[in-house]
């Protein structure tokens, strides 16, 4: 057996006796559900309380960080190793959300050592939310052309500007920034830099975009002379661009994973909304050009999920492939099918805003329905992840855009 | 199915090695242009004997057999990586006839005698097998007529054609399913040397070889039956499963290749001053096709596993597999013919083989529609 395998056997056993079991099959155990703390957090679920600070004890909610900076000083093949067993029994992981999946991990590449002294324990220890300051108003797709201004003054930078898009601002603590240090530099992403900023800084006002779903994860946060000290510059200053671009490696990878949740579990759900709306005939769904459409539906889930797999198992490998590029695009697109589809099958049953008449299933899968439409938009969308997979993998040259 | 449960979808260093020697060979030897050479020539075999014997002397032929019938002894798995190089160039060897229809029915269903005197020959490269059988995409009323049995004991007289039986002007041996019952049906092993058989040799428009192949009032015995009376159809269904594999890792090499002439046009060919491929239209095309060989190889590695370790997982997954790679190819296919332009509708360019093999296949042993449906009920519902 391997050093791999006798671990998984370790990881296995340990999350078994320690997960509480009502969590058990509750989650796609990605890194963007479950417990996601912070200052303002109100979570309430004892299950998922427990489950948290066992993870923590353990040094589990950041396994691949050093027990200095809060977790357990595993390697990344054993970090996989957790999570893996993790999805196995469909277990959140102990702590989620953005600072340990996107921000932590930048700041153990990019930090200096007081900052993550600073910032990484209490990213494991689920105590302060993290939320990313990156797109702006004119800084879309475009994301280099953003605006948000920083200006030295004495051991202080002053920021100017307004970020939007900015997830779960409202319930975060700190915000991670992309900040323009220096607007003269001869190309818009020579002067961009990463900036740290708590969100109860004076002149930082946070205000929440509603969705067509009638929900909101999003917010808009305008900064107006938000003084901040010069020792939150992660990084050079002015160089702040390829920073950027790590971050997005890991929020596309993150993506395209989170979307995955267990396999098999869209279909299910689609066979069972099938099964309530449209009735058996004879063992079969009653209507049969649905039913194909589901099976087609199962198949690419099942298809990604392979892939997503193999992707694990080339990284652990230590050979990479070129494919993990894709997860995000095909991600993001298969959960669009989903809705779309459990939308045709429920009819008229599916038009429900609130109120009588609907049921509350129909209700919220609406409003998911809805939401996902920016699955292939957030983190880069499809076309943009097109443009990256076409120059970066297939080596084919720049154009016109 | 869930992370860790899949088995290694990753080839070992050995099967890397292969990969790579089978490519080389391959490539030099078997270009896709012997497509074209083969049918203005009027070959009358259509492939080249020599060039299958001497990948039989590698031990390529006889890669899945077992040792004690003179092949390597190893998995499924490892014959597709030589299928998915002989895909990459469309070869018109006897691969699917042989190895994936005679062979595994032999495999799975044969009798000790029957494997015995045939599977050596097939390792060396000596013996060419093909099955008769309804093709499920096959229009109602094909073939006419089916074939109709008079039995008599434990002998049996067999009456019928069957069309478009690959490989059958050569074979050595060609399995037949005949009708021994009401909703029974038993593969019958038949010599073609016999005067009762004869053989027409079909033309096809993708290169692969076929026959009609008909029988007149055949005398067979119990001895000639591969696997059980009245057993044939659950035979074939597991017959064709690993086919479905097989023929799979064929269509992603095929897929890969189409793909990979493409990307080298779209940075060779150059309009309006610059190389095609900077234009994002036919960048993100690029990609599109690139995603579905990713999702694909996945699919076909999967089966293929599975066919080795995981019997209860063979049907669905090879219904995913054959499914998900004759759209892949046909996509593959049709976006290179797009995107090269002009030339690539002209019969100069080996492209257009691509495409046609691509509907071939995508018509061969179940349409994807036909397998979303045997998914659906797979997975009860």
């Amino acid at each position: 057996m391997s050093g791999l395998e006798a671990f998984r056997k370790e990881a296995r056993a340990w999350i078994r006796e320690n997960a509480p079991r009502p969590l058990w099959g509750t989650s796609g155990s990605g890194p963007f559900e479950g417990y996601f703390g912070g200052r303002k957090c109100e979570e309430r679920d004892l299950d998922l309380l427990l489950w948290r600070d066992r993870g923590i004890e353990k040094g589990w909610t950041a396994p691949s960080w050093s027990k200095e900076y809060g977790g357990a000083g595993l390697s990344r093949a054993q970090e996989d190793v957790i999570h893996s067993e993790m999805k196995a029994i469909g277990v959140p992981r102990p702590v989620a959300g953005q600072g340990l999946a996107m921000f932590g991990p930048v700041l153990l590449e990019y930090g200096t050592h007081a900052q993550k002294l600073e910032h990484l324990p209490k990213i494991a220890r689920g105590e302060v939310r993290w939320c990313q300051g990156y797109s702006e108003p004119n800084a879309g797709s475009d994301l280099a052309n953003l605006q948000l201004k920083a200006e030295r003054d004495g051991d202080w930078y002053v920021l100017n500007g307004q970020k939007i898009w900015t997830s779960h601002a409202h319930l975060s603590d700190w915000i991670y920034c992309l900040v323009r240090t220096d607007p003269s530099a001869r190309k818009k992403q020579l002067g961009i830099s990463v900036v740290l900023a708590d969100l109860e800084t004076p002149g930082i006002t946070v205000r929440r975009i509603d969705l067509i779903s009638g929900y909101s994860p999003f917010c808009e946060t305008f900064f107006d002379d938000v003084r901040v000290p010069v020792g939150n510059l992660v990084g050079k200053e002015n160089e702040g661009w390829t920073i950027a671009k790590a971050i997005l490696g890991h929020e596309r990878s993150s993506i395209g994973r989170s979307i995955a949740r267990q396999p098999g579990s869209a279909q299910r759900e689609v066979v069972a909304r099938a099964r309530k709306h449209l009735g058996i005939t004879k063992g079969a769904i009653a209507d049969p050009l649905l039913r194909d459409e589901i099976a087609a539906l199962g198949m690419r889930e099942e298809a990604f999920h392979l892939t997503l797999a193999r992707i694990q198992q080339s990284a652990e490998s230590g050979t990479p492939g070129p494919e993990g590029s894709v997860t995000k695009i095909v991600g993001s697109e298969l959960k669009q099918q989903r809705y779309e589809l459990g939308m045709k099958i429920a009819g008229m049953q599916g038009l429900g805003w609130e109120g009588p008449g609907f049921d509350e299933d129909d209700l919220q899968y609406t409003r998911e329905w809805l939401r996902s439409r920016a699955t292939t938009i957030e983190g880069g969308s499809s076309e943009i992840q097109k443009n990256i997979v076409s120059k970066h993998v297939l080596g084919l040259p720049e154009g016109k855009k | 199915m869930s992370g860790h449960e899949v088995p290694s979808l990753l080839l070992d260093d050995e099967q890397k090695m292969l990969s790579r020697t089978a490519r080389e060979l391959i490539r030099e030897r078997a270009p896709a242009a012997r497509l074209r050479a083969f049918r203005d020539t009027g070959d009358p075999v259509g492939f080249s004997g020599e060039l299958w014997r001497e990948m039989a002397d590698l031990g390529w032929i006889g890669l899945q057999i077992p040792e004690a019938y003179g092949g390597m002894g190893l998995g499924f798995f490892d014959l597709c990586v030589v299928l998915e190089q002989s895909g990459r160039e469309l070869m018109p060897e006897p691969f699917v006839s042989t190895l994936l229809l005679g062979t595994q029915a032999l495999l799975l269903g044969g009798s000790e005698a029957q494997r015995k005197s045939l599977l050596p020959g097939v390792a060396s490269g000596e013996i060419v097998l093909s099955i008769g059988y309804d093709e499920p995409s096959a229009p109602p009323g094909m073939p006419r007529p089916a074939v109709a049995v008079e039995r008599s004991g434990d002998r049996f007289e067999l009456s019928g054609e069957r069309a478009q039986v690959l490989d059958a002007h050569v074979a050595d041996r060609i399995m037949v399913l005949a009708a021994t019952s009401e909703g029974g049906s038993t593969l019958f092993l038949v010599d073609p040397a016999r005067a009762e058989v004869s053989v027409t040799r079909q033309h096809r428009m993708d290169g692969l070889n076929a026959a009609i192949v008909r029988l007149e009032r055949l005398r067979v015995g119990a001895d000639d039956i591969v696997g059980v009376l009245d057993g044939g159809a659950s035979l074939l269904e597991s017959v064709l499963d690993r086919a479905s594999v097989g023929l799979a890792a064929q269509m992603l090499g095929a897929s890969e290749q189409a793909f990979a002439d493409t990307l080298a046009y779209l940075k060779e060919r150059e309009q309006f001053d610059v190389p095609i491929g900077s234009f994002q239209a036919l960048q993100h095309r690029a990609v599109s096709v690139f995603t579905e060989i990713a999702l694909t190889r996945s699919a076909v590695l999967a089966a293929a596993r599975a066919i080795d370790e995981k019997p209860a997982e063979v049907p669905r997954l090879a219904s995913l597999a054959k499914s998900i790679a004759s759209e892949t190819f046909l996509l593959s296919a049709k976006e290179a013919i797009q995107m090269h332009g002009g030339i690539g509708v002209t019969d100069e360019h080996d492209i257009g083989f691509y495409f046609k093999r691509a509907h071939a296949a995508y018509m061969t042993f179940g349409t994807p529609s036909q397998h979303r449906q045997r998914w659906a009920e797979l997975h009860d519902y």
